[in-house]
């Protein structure tokens, strides 16, 4: 344990990496996500009459033969996920004290997560 | 192991609902109490909702314009607006944290302020939706 330091006076830190990587994971999700939304406000404030070919197009667009829009909406799916684990998974640390219920908890999460994933790939990519 | 595991420290878990209702949070704390339940929100009602929403949105013209046919539900606007004030009030507040981490507006005047301009900006955008929703316009 000689690798263990003090914080201050009294707290003495264990542990692998103290939520860094949650912590980190969050604000950059974060903002893939708001860039995202702002892109696609964009996209739609700019649509003069939107309907179903144009709010479709969002999501499908292509650019020199990549799918972008199904690529982009992907990613910021991708990004949806993470934060709702890590945002969820806050949620059963802060309010459930038992260890038992908070996996049972998380396992679920990770399902309805994963779950979606799959769900919004679907939809997504036969378009 | 370690010393801070030995010593018990005090702990106050026994609050009850009433307590917890009659404590009254200040702008920021309500701002932080209502990202948490939006972002559960959304959480629940993503594969409920927004994902069978999107699904419809995206198949077809006929499955694109079926959705205006169940929003006519006033049941279904309500949900609706639940869920846009709860993506526009985590968007807002997130976006605050986001400067906090930043170090911007972190003393106490500012820090109040700006959870003021969250609920401003969320809630102003939320009736713009909800006017556009319910056919004011």
């Amino acid at each position: 344990m000689a690798t263990q330091e003090r914080l201050g006076t009294k707290r003495l830190v264990v542990g692998a990496h103290y939520g860094t990587l949650d912590f980190i994971v969050q604000r950059v999700t974060a903002v893939i996500m708001a860039v995202y939304t702002l892109v696609l406000a964009a996209g739609i404030l700019f649509t003069p009459d939107m309907n179903f070919e144009s709010w479709r197009n969002l999501f499908t667009f292509h650019c020199f033969s990549l799918p972008l829009g199904q690529l982009l909406a992907t990613l910021a799916f991708l990004s949806l996920a993470w934060h709702a684990w890590v945002g969820v998974r806050d949620i059963w640390m802060d309010y459930v004290g038992s260890a038992g219920l908070r996996l049972f908890l998380e396992v679920a999460t990770v399902l309805w997560l994963v779950g979606s994933v799959v769900y919004f790939a679907k939809i997504l990519w036969s378009l | 192991m370690s010393d801070s595991a030995s010593k018990p420290r005090p702990q106050f878990r026994n609050l009850s609902i009433p307590q917890i209702l009659s404590y009254r949070l200040p702008l920021a704390g309500k701002s932080s109490i209502f990202h948490r339940i939006s972002g559960a929100l959304l959480f629940l009602c993503l594969p409920l909702v927004i994902l069978p929403l999107f699904a419809f949105s995206v198949t077809s013209p006929e499955s694109y314009a079926a959705i205006r046919g169940w929003v006519a539900n006033p049941l279904c606007k309500l949900v609706l607006l639940a869920l846009i004030w709860g993506y526009l009030h985590h968007f807002c507040a997130g976006i605050r944290y986001l400067l906090l981490d930043l170090h911007i507006g972190v003393d106490k005047v500012s820090a109040q302020k700006s959870a003021g301009v969250v609920f401003g900006i969320s809630l102003a955008l939320t009736l713009v939706f909800g006017l556009k929703l319910f056919g004011v316009w």
